[in-house]
């Protein structure tokens, strides 16, 4: 069955705040092999101008794929996520995640379309602070492979 | 030495970067990042849905290629936007030696907003693992 189009525009509910923590950002730093010390030590992101160590670019991927929990797991959508691959991935970062924030996301779903047998869903997570600052904006393109009309696949 | 907006030119080579990776190196980002897809960690599932083997998250590679940048850029936070098509997986196989992603970048543009577009390549066992992939960097 292909998706219901009719999901496109659909917002989800902010998810509850996150906490970024210092030896979080270390971990996923470590994770990464990213070795930067504005990533681990107060005094050196204070003098890279930032008010507290950062997170690495990719960071929001935390957030934005703990967020899309709420519309994978939607039974009215359906999505078989056994079947989901990435497609794409982009972050737009409105400033650094740093160690302090308390951050809501809020899941917008852009576009579904199917093509050759696979749906595609454009997801779009708008990471924000409990304040409302714009943080960052993560768009990821989901594939689920195999899961539009039977018959049409190359 | 971090590089200023001044002396960037449109053509010019990132150093380039050679990142192993490891089954440890997928264990490890899997808990850093809570994405326990079991394709990054178990064979036999990863083959029984069609895969060669255990293949690496596509964040993770992303994340590893965009160190081409930050390390050039000598701050994390200079990354503006970042983004990639994942066009085919790199494959992890459990030999104790893994696989490496070579990562070669180049300055396509300078932007209206003063920002630098970096166009990114990133292979692994000489092929293409990432698409399209581009970072706008802020230099001071």
């Amino acid at each position: 069955m292909p998706l219901d189009q009719a999901f496109i525009g659909r917002e989800y509910p902010p998810t509850p705040p996150y906490e970024v923590g210092r030896e979080k950002i270390r971990e996923f730093a470590d994770a990464v092999h990213d070795d930067s010390e504005v990533c681990r030590d107060t005094d050196a992101a204070k003098a890279a101008g930032h008010p507290d160590v950062i997170a690495p670019p990719t960071f929001a991927v935390i957030l934005s794929m703990g967020a899309h929990d709420a519309l994978v797991g939607d039974p009215e959508l359906g999505l078989d996520y056994s079947r989901v691959v990435h497609g794409q991935q982009e972050f737009v970062h409105h400033r650094p995640i740093r160690a302090g924030d308390r951050l809501v996301t809020v899941v917008h779903v852009d576009d579904i379309m199917a093509r050759a047998g696979n749906d595609f869903l454009t997801v779009r997570a708008e990471v924000g602070s409990v304040d409302g600052e714009r943080v960052c904006t993560a768009t990821s393109l989901l594939v689920a492979r195999g899961t539009a009309e039977e018959g049409d696949q190359a | 030495m971090t590089p200023t907006l001044s002396e960037v030119t449109v053509g010019d080579e990132l150093p380039a970067l050679t990142v192993p990776v490891t089954r440890a190196d997928l264990v490890r980002y899997a808990g850093a990042s809570g994405d326990f897809n079991p394709i990054h960690w178990n064979e036999r599932f990863a083959t029984e849905v069609g895969l060669p083997d255990v293949i690496a998250h596509g964040m993770l590679t992303m994340a590893l290629a965009g160190r081409i940048v930050t390390e050039w850029a000598g701050d994390p936070g200079a990354v503006a936007r970042y983004s990639v098509r994942f066009t085919r997986p790199v494959v992890v196989p459990d030999d104790g030696v893994g696989t490496e992603i070579t990562v070669t970048g180049k300055v396509a543009a300078i932007n209206e907003d003063g920002t630098v577009k970096v166009t990114i390549t990133a292979k692994a066992a000489d092929q293409a693992v990432l698409g399209g992939a581009q970072a706008h960097v802020r230099l001071p």
